[in-house]
């Protein structure tokens, strides 16, 4: 069966039901982070900002501002950087766009994979373990300085709550209690969200909650995109409960941007 | 030294054949059905865990009758080859065509070349934006490829169970009409398919990225009591 055109494996080399090992003995040239060069590029890749995570009563909510940045200047205003990672879960990111990008896509297909091979998905727990692998696995990267922070936050079907997960460049994995925000206006964002949050706020409280902390951010980091009510332009938000990922319309998002801004346009203090 | 008997090559593909046929009429069959809706397929499985209808990719799904580890081998293999041109390409890129070929191609090499051919039956499915787009691949063990239109039966019985369809598929079937009619063609003389003895799967048109559900418990007590 060595003549076939479809993937055949020897007990033994078999990768199983993880993508990654797959892609690895099939085309080792697509696994990202593979191939590295030597020395360092400027501060001019883009990057990715702030993002937040907040678990309320039923569920959890991601949020991330729009705008990527290259060096000082902005590479974009419209970039997404809060993306469904399954049915149940959500990854945010931060830090280099590029290999950003390219890792939500390749846990994208890593969580599917696993469903369809086993049968079943992967528990919450499981697929956060598998998000830290792929982060370690870009540390080569990493230290070159394209540095990758991602956030995942899901419903937890099986514990019936939403949970948040943090990362740090090394891959570690770190359980957040209630809410969490990195980036680099993350710091803004999580000191906000710490003020304001409480136990057994509402999905309509924490998406607020969400908004306003990314404004603060904002206001204080010059690399967070603040909203622009000219353009239309809003932070992406998305709920996870246990309906499923729900990504929220721009109109909904415009809404409560302008509710919570509140004539405030100023500025001052929001 | 002994010499080894003269065996015509029609002879030895004839055998294979018939081994294979053998295997197939064993287990239980299977029918697929292109409706209004979205790819229908039916087949008669008294097990929860152990499939023989599963997702491939977005809006391909894949069928298997015969020897189940078989099948299932074949199965894995075809969602890793869409998983990996998925995501090498697009996922646009993936289609059911490349695949069934690639089925067929093995089946083939292996029917020639391996001791035993495979006993299984499979087929590639994959649901259009319109009906008239829907595409469904039958993989015979030869590697034998059809194209089928409207509805296709794979198993041991196919050929009475299409006679028995043929006059009873119209353009206008809907998904909960093509799964009682597909129980209703599967179950023998004088007995009826509960929901406990189906497996039932749908590649849903308007699903805009992964189409395939599975009909099962309530639901599919609910369609098969629906006449």
């Amino acid at each position: 069966m060595n003549d076939s055109p479809l993937p055949f494996f020897a007990a033994g080399t078999d990768p199983g039901a993880s993508f990654v090992d797959l892609l690895r003995r099939v085309a080792p040239d697509k696994v990202p982070g593979a191939t590295t060069g030597t020395g360092t590029l400027g501060p001019e890749i883009t990057h990715g900002t702030t993002i937040v995570a907040v678990r309320y009563d039923r569920g959890v909510v991601m949020a991330g501002d729009r705008r990527a940045t290259a060096g000082t200047l902005i590479a974009s205003r419209r970039i997404e950087k809060v993306f469904p990672a399954d049915d149940f879960s959500g990854v945010a990111i931060a830090g280099a766009a590029g290999p950003a990008v390219e890792l939500v896509r390749l846990f994208q297909v890593q969580l599917e994979h696993y469903e369809k091979i086993e049968g079943a998905p992967l528990s919450l727990e499981g697929k956060a373990n598998q998000l830290a692998g792929l982060v370690r696995a870009n540390l080569p990267a990493a230290m070159q300085g394209f540095v990758v922070v991602p956030l995942f936050a899901g419903f937890d079907e099986r514990r019936d709550r939403g949970r948040v997960f943090s990362y740090d460049a090394t891959g570690g994995k770190y359980e957040e209690a209630d809410f969490q925000a990195t980036g680099s206006g993350g710091i803004h964002a999580r000191n906000w969200i710490k003020a304001q949050w409480a136990e057994g706020m509402t999905r309509d409280a924490a998406v607020d909650l969400a908004l306003r902390a990314l404004f603060a951010a904002a206001d204080e980091d010059s690399a967070t995109g603040g909203p622009d009510l000219v353009r239309r332009i809003f932070p992406v938000v998305a709920t996870i409960d246990a309906a499923g990922y729900h990504a929220l319309e721009v109109e909904e998002i415009g809404t409560r941007a302008e509710a919570l801004l509140g004539g405030r346009e100023e500025g001052a203090g929001l | 030294m002994s010499m080894p008997f003269y065996v015509s090559p029609e002879q030895v593909m004839k055998d294979r054949a018939d081994y294979a046929r053998k295997g197939i009429a064993r287990g239980r069959s299977l029918v697929a059905f292109s409706t209004r809706d979205g790819i229908v397929i039916v087949a008669e499985n008294p097990s929860r865990t152990l499939y023989k209808i599963s997702e491939i990719y977005d809006r391909i799904a894949f069928a298997g009758v015969g020897k189940y580890n078989e099948f299932e081998m074949l199965r894995i293999a075809g969602v890793r080859q869409a998983d990996v041109k998925g995501y090498s390409f697009a996922r646009e890129d993936v289609n059911a065509r490349s695949l069934a070929n690639a089925y067929a191609q093995t089946l083939g090499q292996v029917f020639t070349h391996e001791m035993k051919p495979y006993e299984v039956e499979i087929l590639v499915a994959q649901v259009g934006e319109r009906p008239d787009a829907d595409e469904m691949f039958h993989i015979l063990y030869d590697g034998t490829v059809m194209d089928e239109q409207g509805f296709t039966v794979l198993g041991g019985q196919a050929e009475t169970i299409a006679d028995l369809l043929r006059p009873q598929v119209t353009a206008d079937l809907d998904r909960d009409g093509a799964i009682r009619l597909g129980a209703g063609a599967l179950a023998s003389e004088g007995e009826t398919l509960g929901a406990a003895s189906l497996e039932v799967a749908f590649l849903d048109r308007r699903r805009t990225r992964r189409a395939f559900v599975r009909v099962r418990g309530d639901d599919l007590v609910a369609v098969l009591a629906g006449d």
